[in-house]
């Protein structure tokens, strides 16, 4: 098992190894970084200092190494639009992103696992078929077009909700949180359905799905067949056995919540990382490109090795 | 003919004409298909010619005729007197070219290196899986939306709009031959394990000829469910994509741009430059992907 | 008063096409302390049986007609909750597969205990009292440590009496076994059978033991039950149906089942229900080109021959662990012989097959064909010329054909490869096979789905045959086939070696086919050759203990 947990680490290493090198291409040959840095009116000189000045004369290896000394150490560049650190930017805006993504993300599991259950044992009920109807429905509409469904009923039609930004917030410690005043509560509710509802319902349906294999494997018919009651076969035998294949999607969907976040802080103007990232695609600000990509992919692998801990924790088999 | 009959006769064919779901989602996804591919004819105007545009037209709701010139509108124009109908036409048009061009470059890419790292396994196996795990640790939209940069990053700013389709096309397709590949190579393991392979190696066969003719044919079905619903994930990406500004031009809209450009008026009463075009995009979404799922149930043994 | 009655017991699966009739009308009994046979070849309705007692029927089917009763009570209108009260407490059931009917995420205590407890009024440590006590009852050493460890940490047999144990928490009155013992290795199939036995007689259960296999019933059964097609031919007590047979399907099958005792010339086919298909080996005999090689030196020599598999990956020489799956094995094959090869699974015997054909390369040693090396993968001219001479047939008749090409594309394939015909030459050769092998011209249109076992066995010979081969070699041909079927397949097998002199290696782990079909034998363990001797030696007179224990666990029919 340690060899195998050892294996893990070793292989989120080498993700980050990766996604590093992609980074790193994307400053050095996408576009010419001293064109970015010098305007037009510049001497061989200026151009020559900068290059020593920023290791472009050295070999490709070193000028890599040296990147991933820097940004481990919180240096990743300046952004091209903005001129300011780009860590600066980034740490701004991350609390506003981890929020959302917490609340829809807590939103769309414990939903998710509920509704799926649910679906699968009443497989052919009245109430687990329309549910699996509006989970199609649901699979099929974009986010960005349920978010404007939200906004257009709860805000231009009945006026209940705020339809942009994320209300008052209150700064704890240089973290800007919107959990402790009723307007930034108000505020997140939207947002955050929009952004768990597509999750919730491919958690909903993997679920049953599982579940439903699950229920015609040997083990269960032979639980069946010793009599044991429905309660004990469906929640003790089935469910276990589902959540192993489920765990490991739900992590990486929980990971992609970081990311459809984009689409979320796009529709409700939400001040977070994905509408910035979406602003450096415009304008190929390439640092924060950059840097978005390096801090998001920490973040999923993080949530890869929690999953991996976890499958540990359920399957005996893994343990041996 | 007769393998038309046949097929009509084929238990398969009749689980479809069973299924109200999947006769419906087909003739929709089927007219959806036409009326991109015979838009022009279907068009009242060319939306993106400007001598057929008259601004005096903007704003008119839809089915009421416009105050000034009293021409009438089925879905209504927008503010510069464009048609609704016969934009969404046009954008239909890109949706679904964009659509299946990226799902077939995600197709032959991902069945490819799929049956190629099932059959050799060993290095090449660990080298190409490798690269999907980490692929797939990041959703695959937010894949598109880096590819997309970076490219825009590498095309000359003069043709950024003119390169965009392809550029969409390009970063969707990447995005999404790791289904495929994981997929195919599954199936492949299984397939080179059994007899009929071993019979084949026997003979003498070499190794491409037993990739094509023997295992793919058998691992097709479950590259077909991926493909339908993969098309409906490509529309679906397309849609957003081009909705957050970053895909389809403003001048070669697709459903998405149709929709950002139409949310604009959201507060402002014109529901329909919004309305219509959401709706196409759903309903295309929608029973491509009901097709899907019958097709996965329909294709799947264990379900018998 | 009978413990359990069945009578006039009807099941259909309405489908699109038709209703199909999966069990017509059965009728049988079984006593308490009593074990009875239901066999059957498949689709004969017998596992059917055995799920309408349970209340388990999959749909579509379901019961149309007839009665079964479990002492005074008519069991087959309950409702579901109703038959759920009665499956574990008065009926219980064994599945085939013990990988697979074990919940591999809990513990085997937590197993039994929430059987026990689900069944029995019971406090918690009178329950694991008993899961203990019924984990010696089944034979399960240590059962005190073994009690807390999970399913995967079992091997098959011991999987097999965890089962068991569970089948018997709540003291049932029936116990239906279904094919309790196909999945296991021969060795542990007849300890299990033995505990069946012993736990029936000692607890007074009555026992319904499923199964295709004569042996198993001869073994253990007090009164067996024939089926065919879903009906019930014959019932009776098992001396009598075995000795005396009065029906012709069971009289068939009884012929067909291979003798372990003496070697016949031909299996007897005693044809029912028009099964017998014709195989023309005389015109098969007539076309034949090959020119027999001097019968003095060895065909196909076999010098020490050895291959491991990877068990643990690392990028590390130093940490890769190996599996050596054979080990160091020499043999010579003379012209025109019937060789055998035998073992239990993982002895390496088909390892040894699939390196001889090339299918995987050596870590040692070297096969020799008519004199040439043709182990060394960098010889390519050699082994294509050896790959035209030698061909195999598979076990899994379902598995052998590619599902998605047509059967004549199928057999036409080798033909093609090495170039022997071409243009309509080939058609015609194809569909000439074809009908030699008794499957008429025109079978090459069709897919092999829509030929049963037996034709597609049938098909894969017609592919091995179509480069005129010198050398067979057959991975348990028969051994996924009913025994009628498989009687027509070894005899086909006996005409080809007798009409012409084909060389033939024959693997089996069925020991009374082996004696029918081989002229010498090797015994394979662990990858070693143990024993090789002629056949009547090696089963009049064997030399080491480990063949003399194979043989005694041959099922005996003729010693009822």
């Amino acid at each position: 098992m340690i060899s195998y947990l050892i294996r893990r680490v070793l292989q989120s290493v080498l993700v980050l190894l990766v996604v590093g090198l992609i980074a790193f291409a994307m400053f050095n040959f996408i576009g010419d970084p001293i064109d970015n840095m010098l305007g037009q009116e510049r001497t061989q000189e200026d151009v020559d200092r900068l290059k020593a000045q920023l290791g472009l004369d050295q070999p490709f290896v070193v000028q890599y190494l040296r990147f991933l000394a820097s940004a481990l150490q919180g240096n990743l560049g300046v952004s091209y639009e903005q001129g300011r650190p780009v860590a600066q930017i980034l740490a701004e805006r991350a609390p506003a992103t981890l929020e959302l993504a917490a609340v829809s993300g807590l939103f769309a599991l414990v939903a998710g696992i509920v509704l799926g259950v649910f679906t699968a044992i009443r497989r052919n009920g009245l109430a687990a078929n329309a549910i699996m109807t509006f989970s199609l429905i649901g699979v099929s509409l974009p986010t960005f077009l349920i978010g404007i469904l939200l906004i257009y009923l709860f805000s231009v039609e009945l006026d209940w909700l705020p339809s942009f930004g994320r209300g008052d917030t209150v700064d704890v410690g240089g973290w800007s949180t919107g959990f402790l005043t009723t307007s930034g509560l108000r505020a997140l509710i939207l947002p955050a359905i929009t952004l768990g509802l597509y999750q919730m319902t491919l958690i909903m349906r993997l679920v049953r799905a599982e579940m439903l294999e699950v229920i015609r494997a040997d083990y269960v018919r032979f639980a069946r067949a010793r009599g044991l009651s429905e309660r004990v076969v469906l929640f003790r035998h089935a469910l276990k056995n589902t959540l192993v294949p489920v765990i490991t999607i739900t992590g990486l969907q929980l990971g992609s919540l970081i990311a459809f976040a984009i689409i979320t802080e796009s529709v409700f103007q939400w001040p977070g990382m994905g509408l910035l990232f979406i602003n450096a695609i415009q304008f190929v600000d390439i640092p924060v490109m950059a840097a978005y990509l390096m801090l998001i992919s920490v973040m999923f692998v993080g949530i890869n090795l929690v999953v991996d801990l976890l499958y540990v924790a359920i399957d005996p088999r893994l343990r041996t | 003919m007769s393998r038309f009959l046949k097929f009509w006769d084929s238990d398969f064919a009749w689980g479809f004409r069973r299924s109200p779901v999947a006769v419906v989602s087909f003739v929709v996804t089927l007219i959806l298909i036409l009326s991109a591919v015979f838009a022009p004819l279907l068009a009242v105007m060319n939306p993106f010619d400007p001598a057929s545009l008259n601004l005096m037209n903007g704003f008119t709701a839809p089915g009421t005729p416009n105050a000034f010139t009293g021409d009438s509108f089925l879905m209504g124009t927008d503010d510069q007197g464009r048609d609704v109908y016969s934009t969404i036409l046009y954008g239909l048009r890109i949706s679904l070219f964009v659509g299946f061009a990226a799902v077939t470059l995600g197709l032959v890419l991902g069945v490819t290196l799929g049956l190629i790292a099932g059959y050799f396994g060993g290095w090449t196996d660990t080298i190409i899986m490798r690269i999907a795990d980490i692929q797939l640790t990041f959703p695959s939209i937010l894949v598109a939306m880096l590819i997309f940069g970076v490219a825009k990053g590498f095309t000359p700013v003069e043709y950024r709009d003119q390169l965009a389709i392809w550029v969409l096309i390009l970063s969707i397709g990447l995005s999404d031959w790791v289904q495929f590949a994981r997929v195919v190579r599954g199936a492949t393991m299984v397939e080179k394990g059994k007899e009929y392979v071993q019979a084949a190696k026997l003979i003498g066969r070499g190794s491409l000829p037993i990739m094509i003719r023997h295992i793919l044919p058998n691992v097709l079905s479950p590259v077909l469910v991926i493909a339908t619903i993969s098309l409906a994930l490509a529309i679906i990406a397309e849609a957003t994509l081009s909705f957050l500004g970053v895909g389809a031009p403003p001048t070669q809209p697709s459903l998405g741009t149709l929709i950002r450009i139409g949310q604009g008026f959201l507060f402002s009463g014109e529901w329909w430059i919004l309305f219509f075009p959401s709706v196409t995009l759903l309903a295309l979404a929608l029973s491509v992907n009901l097709l899907g799922d019958w097709l996965r149930d329909a294709l799947n043994p264990k379900l018998r | 008063m009978a413990l359990l009655e069945i009578s006039d017991l009807t099941v259909k699966f309405p489908t699109r096409r038709k209703t199909f009739v999966a069990v017509d009308h059965a009728t049988l009994t079984v006593q308490a302390g009593e074990i009875h046979g239901l066999v059957g070849e498949s689709g004969a309705g017998k596992s059917t049986v055995g799920a309408a007692i349970m209340g388990l029927l999959e749909r579509p089917g379901h019961i149309t007609g007839g009665t079964i009763r479990l002492k005074d009570q008519a069991i087959s209108g309950l409702d579901a909750d109703a038959m759920r009260a009665l499956r574990g407490k008065r009926i219980s059931m064994i599945f085939q597969d013990p990988l697979t009917s074990l919940n591999p995420l809990f513990t085997i205590r937590q197993q039994l205990v929430e059987t026990i407890t689900a069944h029995l009024d019971t406090t918690p440590s009178e329950a694991n009292a008993r899961a203990l006590d019924l984990m010696q009852q089944v034979g399960i050493p240590n059962p005190e440590e073994r009690l807390d460890q999970y399913p995967h940490q079992f091997s098959g047999g011991m999987r097999q009496r965890v089962v068991i144990a569970l089948a018997l928490c709540s003291e049932p009155e029936v116990i239906i076994a279904d094919e309790p013992t196909t999945a296991l290795d021969v060795a542990v199939q007849a300890q299990i059978l033995d505990l069946i036995r012993e736990l029936a007689v000692k607890r007074d259960v009555g026992v319904i033991l499923i199964t295709h296999d004569m042996g198993v019933i001869a073994d253990i059964t007090d009164r067996v039950t024939v089926m065919y097609q879903g009906a019930v031919v014959e019932s009776g007590p098992t001396a009598k149906v075995l000795g005396t047979p009065e029906h012709p399907y069971t009289q068939s099958l009884i012929a067909a089942v291979p003798r372990p005792d003496k070697r016949l010339h031909r299996f007897p086919q005693v044809s029912y229900g028009g099964r017998e298909t014709r195989f023309a080996i005389e015109e098969i005999a007539g076309q034949w080109n090959v020119t027999p090689t001097s019968a003095e030196t060895p065909l196909l020599r076999v010098e020490s021959i050895s291959k491991r598999f990877i068990e643990k990956r690392s990028i590390l020489p130093r940490f890769r662990t190996y599996f050596t799956a054979v080990d160091a094995v020499s043999f010579d094959i003379m012209p025109g012989e019937v060789f055998g090869l035998v073992g239990e699974s993982g002895s390496g015997k088909s390892t040894v097959a699939r390196m001889i054909s090339g299918l995987y390369d050596l870590d040692g040693g070297q096969v020799t064909f008519e004199g040439n090396v043709v182990s060394d993968p960098k010889d390519k001219a050699t082994r294509a010329a050896f790959r035209q001479d030698i061909q195999m047939i598979f076990q899994d008749p379902h598995s052998s054909l590619n599902p998605r090409m047509r059967v004549d594309k199928i057999v036409a394939e080798p033909i093609l490869h090495h170039g022997l015909l071409s243009g309509s030459a080939v058609t015609r050769r194809v569909a000439e096979l074809l009908d030699q092998v008794g499957l008429g011209t025109d079978a090459g249109l069709k897919y092999p789905h829509e030929f049963s076992g037996g034709q597609r066995q049938r098909i894969s010979i017609a592919r091995a045959l179509a480069t005129e081969p010198k050398f067979l070699i057959c991975d348990e041909p028969t051994s996924a086939l009913d025994v009628s079927i498989q009687a027509q397949i070894l005899n086909i097998l006996k005409d080809l070696q007798e009409h012409l002199g084909l060389t033939m290696l024959f693997i089996s782990h069925d020991l009374p086919v082996v004696r029918q079909m081989c002229d010498r034998v090797a015994v394979m363990k662990h990858g070693k050759l143990e024993e090789l001797a002629d056949t009547e030696t090696l089963f009049m007179a064997p030399k080491t203990d480990y063949t003399r224990e194979l043989l005694s666990l041959m099922p005996k029919l003729d010693a009822i």
